[in-house]
């Protein structure tokens, strides 16, 4: 998030695309209707499925999925039209404007043709662009709605260009706002979990980095990017990656096309899973290193605000059992190297270091509350919101963005989108929530259908379907709604039994390499 | 400036009201259902004072401070004042605290104790009355409920999922869920907002019954494993038997004001779970036996150098992890840059 | 204008037209054509008479008789008796010894100074009876702080029960800046046993309204709401008819009389709890919200209805109002007593001849107002007791039957005027029986929303059950003095402060029948 949560209830107009908030980030969520239902702010909701967050929307808006460009697009049209932009900020903090207004001027996107893109009324979408481009301060947030597409880079820039024109980027209460998935997701971006960056985004390709990092390690780097996890995944069932080492997560359920990743896995020559259960990913692992629990250790999780937390040691780890710090140092040892942290106080002190924005978040500082990065030094307050004043690049740069349809569209054989995504009661692959019994009660695998199409293939409620799609099939009982869009089915990952990542279809943005989640074709067939 | 707590000078800021003061002070004033969070209710009428220059007695929880106000908490009237209105609520209900989960966390026996009320002196309960116990994760006994309305306000005003409401009127009034469903068939999502509020025994968790007196736990603030809002937690321990025995939120903190979700609350099994593995697993002809660290860390190593020297560092590849800390994450890279020699490393920050 | 021999004025009400009232009345057209008295009698529909529990009823000009409790067959009677044949018919009219100094002259009542005499559904009548000239002449000649200090001169206090300065209240809310202000009419009338409001509407809706219109100009307010108990049907019949009228005569609307001051008055019919006559419950109701009252401050004053500067005021307090503007403060003043001015609307109910309504000067005793307008307590019975203002009253013992009912001297006796209920009771009263339904009604009325008030009322109605039951201890008593003086201390608004004050007096001053229901075994 560009912005903090407390920065919610100053916005005059918050929007909400591609992100199921109650359900997938309820706090947030409660946060947004309180500012509501306080009168402080009014809410747009752009979402496929009606949500819980829409019964609270001013306006509320279905769009077929995958048309958020088209959409954000013809957002930026009409205000740019009715001359609600915020033109001083374009002068001063922007640039790229007119390339990117004569992509945005055109037809293509008036109201009239992103209806017939979108399925959103024209009427529908000059008042979205009215009540937000009026807006004196705008927030928008998204999670995965918007980033797991093909073109998820695209919808990801087109959401800044939006933030941009308007002037709501380094504004208190404005801003871009992804809403991050996991605990520490954000953490282990920031910590150089990536392919291209070392701690703190400091790309791998920039000599003076590669050179801070050697001297500071004392070893020689690569500067070349590495392979991210679908190319992994790739690689290993080509056979040019050999090993693999995966620290608390499960491809086998969190990765597209399960059927490709499961072969991958079956070819890999070695293979370690580092994890508290034997999950359906470490199943197929040469080596299981048992690791300990979130209660078991301390150290910080970075959250979605990036504010740095404390977590603490609640209980001792079962007998047995390492933190996974404590794991990775026995490896390097083992491999010759001599790493002699003692803490994990010892690491934080690395990262401080090593990591410009990390730099003033100290063991010793964090305190209660935590603190915002970037916090270059130890008298740095943290940053509750960023781009105040200036763009960490200096201008602001508008891209034009031209829509694109999904790579997998549906068709007489496969008439329906199926989009995948998670609800309130579990998470992510299920390791964590699936063994509290409460929570399977209230949530199990489904498929969620529209009345229109569950009444015209005589599918009821509860009874068991299978999904099917290009690339496998499930069975899973069909939850019928008025909640859902026709022609759009939806299931959450969270399951083994009913996995939606065997129907998911691979096909990744160039860039940013995300699969496309939130799109594929399918087809639902009654079992009896 | 300056407010008399029973002649004695204590700081007030301004915006605070005299229980606020009080409170902070720990000058104690029998309170119900006042809270930060839900604010000034004036309700349950515990913590009437005198108030130098106003007539009669004042709730104290909305009665803003001015300079050199002189408040006094622990005269005559306003104890017996104090004390009808505990009985009246101890007369009113099934308030035996042996039978409790709450006892000796409970405002109500605190206040109780205060005024030094032995038992009820009224008979105003008929004892009709059923558990609803419909709901996954909490249980509720309206024959314990003092009405403090707490409850409401957070489900209505905090979470903003508006599950719960008064129903009925007088002495008859009650919270009801819906239109006066049970709370399992209710559109309640089980966020525990209600239960963190509750100031007795009414609106509990209900796995944690019978597992642990609130004074011989231990409570430890952390942050929670889910999503990444990143709302900060605090779990109550049993050190006797090592358990987790409970979660609640953190009121202060800045990402969540004590508001949580019902897998933050409620979904802590994992750790504890007998589904852990504790012993390092190698995997021989297709089956896995259990290993010693070293063998296995061993095995590791060795397999990862040898791949490297004979197909290069970037055949091996690494998932780093969202659920783990910054420092281990950091390690993990580390491992993959240094040792290894590779930029694969990657993690499901995307899916 | 065409002159009549004769008026009947037909008193219309909720009694009234349960007692089939529109068809005796058409009969009585009916014979009048038959007998070709049409041209010569006048028959002129009206609120009520003012005699409550009479049935259907009408008063007879220039005779002033009044008949009562009429049934069809009597109507032929009448016409044949009395208006062929010029002689009164002794058996129906109302007991004439009765009423020797009952108050017929109608002229000396402020509120009620149209009731009874004009067509409530003619905005015309009105008019010609002086309606509305307040209103024009304080558009047309006053400024609205001028308003202000002339009620506030007047000495007029609120009738609802509190007896807060009027014009002081309005001096709260009028320097206010905001964007909106209200005037919330309390029409809920829910103390047990008044009706003076009710018949107030009933008998003259433009009253209200004039009132109403003369509030809102002196505070600033473009809306006004009448919040009025569902159960008040005419009432709220009557009052849509006179704002309509408003409406189409201009004195409602934008810019009246071209004053450039907005105005307009809606209904809302409430739900009928007596906390919502509570002004703050009032409010909550209004807006769509539970019936409870709110914390005070903020005061409705200051941040009333939507959180906007609201006064509310009774029926009654309004409808003194125009009389106010119209003649000055000083002659208001001249009625009544010094810190009680003007008169006072009571309704009489009881042990006494003739039950109903009666406007009297602030600080007529008692036994006047019993004697004098109510008829006198009925045959053979003796006066014991008197229930003044309501269930949140107080009982009067025989002692104090000369007491001036006025603010003053009843606080003198820890006693209210309240509402100005008066319920009177003869010797065959048993004040246990009294206390028991009057805690019962507190037990059935509190809202729930504060604990002594919830918990208290149930534990006081309990008490006194027992004692009834005759399973009651000397006890008892104590605790009922005491736990209701902890609730007066404690209870979030007047209605659990209240119970005290029935409580106290009755066992206070009448302890022997509580005595003797606790010895009974
Ligand atoms: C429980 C309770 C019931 C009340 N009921 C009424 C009522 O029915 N009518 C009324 O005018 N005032 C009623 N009041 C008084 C109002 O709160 C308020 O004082 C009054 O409307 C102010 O108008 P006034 O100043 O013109 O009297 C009641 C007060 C309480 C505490
Ligand atoms: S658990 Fe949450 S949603 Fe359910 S009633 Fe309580 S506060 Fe409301
Ligand atoms: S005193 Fe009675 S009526 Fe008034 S708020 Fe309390 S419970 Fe409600």
């Amino acid at each position: 998030m560009t912005n903090d949560i407390a920065g919610i209830k100053k916005a005059d107009v918050i929007l909400i695309i591609g992100s199921d908030t109650s359900a997938a980030h309820p706090v947030i969520a409660a946060r947004i209707k309180q500012a509501v239902r306080e009168g402080k702010s009014r809410l747009i909701v752009i979402d496929p499925k009606k949500i819980v967050m829409a019964d609270y929307a001013e306006i509320y808006a279905s769009q077929r999925p995958g048309s958020d460009v088209a959409v954000m697009n013809c957002m930026m049209q009409e205000i740019l039209r009715n001359g609600w932009e915020d033109k001083e900020y374009i002068e001063n903090r922007l640039e790229g404007f007119d390339e990117f207004k004569a992509e945005i001027m055109q037809d293509k996107y008036s109201p009239e043709n992103v209806e017939i893109l979108s399925g959103i009324k024209a009427e529908t979408l000059r008042a979205i662009a009215k009540l937000f481009g009026q807006a004196k301060v705008a927030s928008l947030f998204y999670a995965m709605g918007i980033t797991q597409h093909t073109t998820g880079r695209d919808n990801v820039w087109t959401t800044a260009n939006l933030q941009m024109i308007c002037g709501n980027l380094g504004v208190d209460g404005g801003g871009v706002n992804p809403l991050r998935g996991q605990s520490n997701v954000q953490g282990a971006c920031d910590m150089g979990g990536l392919p291209n960056v070392y701690p703190g985004y400091q790309a791998v390709t920039v000599a003076a980095n590669q050179e801070k990092f050697e001297k500071a390690w004392n070893c020689k780097l690569d500067n070349k990017v590495g392979i991210t996890i679908t190319e992994m995944i790739d690689g290993a069932y080509d056979g040019t990656v050999k090993a693999m080492y995966v620290m608390g997560e499960n491809p086998f359920l969190s990765d597209p096309d399960q059927t490709h990743v499961i072969a991958a896995f079956e070819k890999v020559d070695f293979m370690v899973v580092q994890d508290m259960f034997i999950t359906e990913t470490a199943e197929y692992a040469d080596v299981i290193l048992p690791a300990a629990a979130y209660a078991e250790k301390c150290g910080h999780f970075t959250n979605t605000e990036r504010r740095v937390q404390r977590i603490n040691k609640i209980i001792d780890p079962p007998e047995g059992v390492k933190t996974d710090w404590e794991i990775i140092q026995l490896i390097a040892n083992a491999m010759g190297s001599d790493w002699n942290y003692q803490c994990a106080e010892d690491i934080c002190k690395e990262i401080n270091a090593l990591t410009p924005s990390y730099g003033g978040i100290t063991w010793e500082r964090v305190g209660r509350y935590g603190l915002q990065w970037p916090c270059p030094n130890e008298e740095h307050p943290g940053t509750p919101y960023l781009h105040k004043g200036k763009f960490a690049r200096g201008k602001g740069l508008l891209s034009p963005i031209a829509f694109k349809e999904p790579d997998e569209l549906p068709d007489e054989e496969y008439p329906l989108i199926l989009t995948t995504g998670r609800v309130l009661q579990q998470f992510h692959t299920g390791t964590m929530s699936r063994k509290t019994q409460g929570l399977n009660n209230l949530a199990g695998p489904m498929v969620m259908i529209s009345v229109e199409d569950a009444e015209s293939m005589g599918i009821s409620n509860s009874e068991v379907v299978m999904i099917a799609t290009r690339r496998g099939e499930i069975t899973a009982p069909a939850f019928v709604t008025k909640r859902q869009r026709k022609g759009v089915i939806y299931i959450p990952f969270h399951y083994k039994e009913s996995p939606a990542n065997r129907l998911t279809n691979p096909a990744i943005d160039p860039i940013a390499k995300i699969p496309e989640y939130k799109v594929c074709a399918a087809k639902v067939k009654k079992t009896k | 400036m300056i407010v008399y707590l029973n002649g004695k000078a204590y700081e007030a800021f301004p915006g605070e009201q005299v229980l606020q003061v009080a409170l902070r002070n720990n000058v104690y004033i029998p309170h119900l259902c006042f809270h930060e969070k839900t604010g000034k209710a004036a309700k349950c009428r515990a913590c009437v004072v005198e108030i130098e220059g106003m007539p009669g007695l004042k709730t104290s929880c909305n009665v803003p401070v001015t300079n050199e106000m002189r408040v006094t908490t622990n005269s005559q009237q306003v104890l017996e004042a104090q004390r009808l209105v505990i009985d009246l609520i101890l007369s009113s209900g099934q308030h035996d605290c042996l039978s409790c989960e709450q006892n000796g966390n409970c405002e109500l026996q605190d206040a109780a104790y205060y005024l030094g009320i032995k038992k009820p002196s009224f008979q105003l309960y008929d004892n009709d009355y059923t558990i609803d116990d419909s709901s996954e994760f909490i249980s509720v006994d309206r024959s314990r409920c003092i009405n403090c309305g707490r409850c409401i306000v957070g489900c209505n005003q905090t979470v903003v999922n508006e599950v719960l409401n008064w129903g009925n009127r007088g002495f008859d009034t009650k919270i009801v869920f819906d239109t006066d469903l049970p709370m399992g068939s209710s559109t309640c999502v089980q966020c525990g907002e209600c239960v963190q509020l509750c100031p007795v025994g009414c609106i509990i968790d209900k796995r944690s019954i019978g597992s642990g007196r609130t004074w011989e736990l231990d409570k430890v603030e952390t942050i929670c494993p889910y999503c990444g809002v990143g709302c900060r937690l605090e779990v109550h321990v049993d050190r006797k038997h090592d358990k987790i025995v409970r979660i609640t939120g953190v009121e202060d903190a800045p990402t969540n004001n004590g508001m949580l979700c019902v897998k933050g609350r409620y979904g802590f099994d994992f750790v504890q779970s007998s589904e852990r593995i504790t012993t390092p697993l190698i995997k021989e002809n297709g089956k896995f036996r259990e290993a010693g660290w070293e063998e296995a860390i061993g095995l590791v190593a060795s397999k990862f150098n040898a791949i490297k020297k004979e197909f290069g560092s970037d055949s091996i590849v690494g998932l780093a992890s969202a659920k783990v800390t910054n420092e281990e994450n950091f390690v993990f890279q580390k491992l993959l840059r240094k040792e290894v020699g590779t930029n694969n490393v990657d993690h499901c920050a995307r899916l | 204008m065409k002159f009549y021999r004769s008026h009947i004025l037909i008193g219309i009400d909720d009694a009234s037209l349960a007692a089939g009232v529109k068809e005796i009345e058409a009969l009585l057209r009916n014979e009048l054509q038959k007998n070709n008295l049409s041209d010569e009698i006048n028959i002129l529909e009206t609120g009520t008479l003012g005699h409550f529990g009479t049935g259907v009823s009408m008063l007879v000009y220039p005779e002033q008789v009044t008949y009562v409790n009429l049934k069809k067959e009597d109507i032929f009677e009448i016409v044949e008796e009395h208006f062929l044949k010029g002689r009164p018919l002794q058996r129906l009219i109302l007991d004439r010894s009765l009423t020797q100094n009952y108050d017929f002259n109608y002229k000396r009542r402020i509120v009620l100074s149209n009731s009874g005499v004009i067509d409530p559904e003619n905005i015309d009548e009105y008019l010609g009876a002086g309606g509305y000239e307040a209103w024009e002449k304080a558009l047309t000649t006053m400024k609205p702080n001028e308003l202000v200090d002339e009620v506030k001169a007047s000495g007029l206090k609120g009738r609802g029960g509190a007896g807060f300065p009027a014009g002081l209240k309005w001096s709260f809310t009028a320097p206010i800046v905001a964007d909106q202000k209200y005037v919330v009419v309390n029409a809920d009338e829910g103390e047990p046993g008044t009706f003076k409001d009710r018949l107030i509407m009933e008998g003259d809706p433009h009253k209200l309204l004039e009132g109403v219109m003369l509030c809102a100009y002196a505070i600033g307010a473009s809306k006004a709401y009448i919040y009025i108990r569902g159960e008040y049907k005419l009432c709220i019949h009557r009052l849509e008819i006179a704002i309509a009228a408003a409406r189409e005569y201009g004195i409602l609307g934008n810019n009246i009389f071209g004053s450039g001051f907005d105005l307009d008055i809606f209904i809302k019919v409430g739900a009928g709890a007596y906390v919502c006559g509570e002004e703050t419950a009032l409010i909550e109701s209004m807006e769509g919200n539970r019936g409870t009252p709110r914390s005070k401050p903020p005061f409705p004053g200051v941040a009333g209805a939507w959180q906007k500067p609201t006064v509310v005021n009774n029926v009654e307090t309004l409808a003194n109002i125009p009389a106010i503007i119209k003649n000055g403060a000083k002659w208001f003043a001249a009625h009544g007593v010094d810190g009680s001015t003007g008169t006072k609307v009571y309704t009489i109910m009881g042990d006494v001849n003739l039950p109903g309504l009666c406007e009297v000067d602030m600080g007529t005793s008692l036994r006047t107002i019993i004697q004098q307008y109510a008829g006198g307590m009925i045959e053979g019975r003796t006066f014991k007791a008197a229930l003044v203002g309501g269930a949140a009253g107080v009982f009067l013992n025989d002692t104090l039957l000369d007491v001036h009912m006025d603010y003053n001297s009843l606080r003198e006796y820890a006693a209210v005027l309240g509402s100005g209920a008066i319920l009177v009771m003869s010797d065959t009263v048993d004040m246990v029986d009294m206390l028991w339904s009057v805690l019962r009604f507190f037990r059935h009325e509190s809202c729930g929303k504060c604990n002594p008030c919830s918990k208290g009322t149930a534990l006081l109605f309990k008490l006194i059950d027992g004692i009834r039951k005759g399973k009651g201890k000397d006890s008892d008593l104590e605790q009922l003095i005491k736990v209701s003086n902890g609730m007066q201390k404690t209870s979030f608004c007047a209605l659990g402060q209240s119970p005290c004050m029935p409580i106290a007096s009755a066992i206070n001053n009448f302890r022997q029948d509580f005595l003797t229901r606790i010895n009974v075994k």
